[in-house]
């Protein structure tokens, strides 16, 4: 038997009360050799920001290692990697900010193909009934990109949206959830 | 599963029926895709703020490979402690309302459970007021309640939480809009594809035909899946009432060709 999944609802405006925890953001410890950030800001369809955003990260570590706690692949060894951030800035200016390292290539899809490295993403906010996902991947990756399989299924003219530009310290990846420069959201 | 045969399980101990997710000979390599009607969609213009907060363009199809199948745990960030379960105890005095025992299970849709996996809880108090300083309506704070709970699931996969009963509150998306009282849930499931944010409700709730959110899963029995039920049995006497209400998250797809990629 196959049941149905319980459907998605908003996060609604005070999930503050109970989703942030102490350094969520600490996707490595502070101090981790190689450490960046990446910092964005999410824009509405006004192209105003939107200061009660719930954002989370997933992704391996710089060997393209996971801490998956399953068992799945190789583990992480990267003292303190926690592979996940979370980052609700509910009374912030919309902008977020994760502590982590540049992720590593992983396989898939389809055996032998490796991803450029990327990172997945999932964004919550009042108004929206679900989640959307987006992937970060690194402008600044352009081989590993050019041959990334999931990233070649984009229309090119809107591929830039998924690009982190390295900046001091790291890299920016805004979301805009509509307009000229609406970032990709995948279908998962 | 009947309640009668789930009560039978109950009595020998045994449950013939659910297996337990083994974590790695279950780790599916791709999850089932749900049909549309199985959530809300993310433009639904009764609920006001969605129109611009929806994207527009069409989504891009996401293959599951090792980034979407695998999955964080989080016990050891959030520091877990068993009082984090049972919001009537987080103050010095207690809560003012109706005290409610929360329960169920976690599992995929195949109806395996889903052990060690993290259930958040954020909710109103018992007068339908958020201990949040952006809920400002004119109903009282309680200073014994802040709202917020986890805990993780045990080894069946099930959960529990002790809190109080979250009044209905009043929002400003039309005239005289009422949110019918709910918990706010969060599972992250094994899987980044499994994450789920979503709301229980509570049955024969009289602010249901109203609501845009609630109705904004089209489909019925859909609709259901987010209500909680009443259980005699599970109420707790002299102390508290009790509530079910089991959680599916996403699980493997039936066959490797079902995605092709
Ligand atoms: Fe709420």
């Amino acid at each position: 038997m196959i049941f149905e999944v319980t459907p998605s609802q908003t996060v609604g405006p005070y999930f503050a009360i109970g989703m942030p925890y102490e350094g969520g953001h600490l996707i490595v410890p502070e101090g981790t050799p190689g450490a960046i950030t990446i910092t964005g800001t999410v824009y509405d369809g006004r192209g105003e920001v939107i200061p009660d955003h719930l954002i989370e990260f997933w992704q391996p570590d710089g060997d393209g290692r996971f801490v998956d706690v399953h068992g799945y692949g190789e583990r992480s060894t990267l003292d303190g990697f926690r592979g996940f951030g979370r980052y609700g800035v509910e009374d912030g200016d919309g902008t977020y900010r994760m502590l982590t390292v540049k992720p590593g290539r992983v396989p898939g899809p389809g055996a032998g193909a490796l991803q450029a490295p990327h990172i997945d993403v999932t964004l919550f906010a009042r108004g929206m009934l679900n989640r959307v996902v987006t992937r970060i991947y690194f402008a600044d990756e352009a081989e590993a990109n050019a041959a990334d399989a999931v990233l070649q299924t984009v229309p090119a003219a809107r591929r830039h949206t998924l690009l982190a530009q390295p900046v001091d310290g790291g890299y920016r990846f805004d979301i805009h959830l509509q307009g000229a420069d609406e970032t990709v959201f995948f279908d998962l | 599963m009947s309640t009668a045969e789930r009560d039978q399980g109950r009595e020998t101990g045994q449950d013939e029926v659910r297996q337990i997710y083994d974590p790695v000979a279950d780790t599916p390599s791709r999850y089932r895709r749900s049909p549309p009607e199985a959530n809300p969609p993310l433009d639904y213009p009764p609920y006001k703020s969605t129109q611009t907060r929806h994207p527009k363009q069409p989504l891009v199809y996401l293959p599951h490979t090792v980034t979407e199948i695998t999955g964080p745990q989080l016990q050891q960030a959030v520091r877990l402690a068993p009082t984090d379960s049972d919001l009537t105890v987080q103050h010095g005095g207690e809560p003012i309302g109706e005290r409610i025992i929360v329960s169920g299970h976690v599992y995929d849709t195949e109806g395996k459970p889903l052990r060690g996996t993290l259930v958040e809880i954020w909710q109103a108090n018992a007068a339908g007021r958020y201990a949040h300083r952006w809920d400002r309506w004119a109903a009282p704070l309680d200073p014994n309640f802040t709202g917020a709970g986890r805990c993780e699931t045990d080894a069946n996969g099930r959960y529990e939480f002790t809190t109080i009963r979250p009044g209905p509150y009043p929002w400003g998306n039309h005239y005289n809009a009422w949110r019918p009282a709910h918990i706010h849930f969060s599972v992250l499931g094994r899987a980044f594809t499994q994450r789920l944010v979503t709301q229980m409700y509570f049955p024969d709730d009289p602010f249901f035909p109203y609501d845009p959110i609630f109705n904004s899963v089209r489909d019925e029995r859909a609709r259901r899946r987010m209500i909680s039920t009443f259980n005699i049995h599970e109420t707790r006497p002299n102390w508290a009432q009790a509530f079910n209400w089991d959680i599916y998250l996403r699980g493997p797809a039936a066959t490797p060709f079902e995605e092709a990629f």
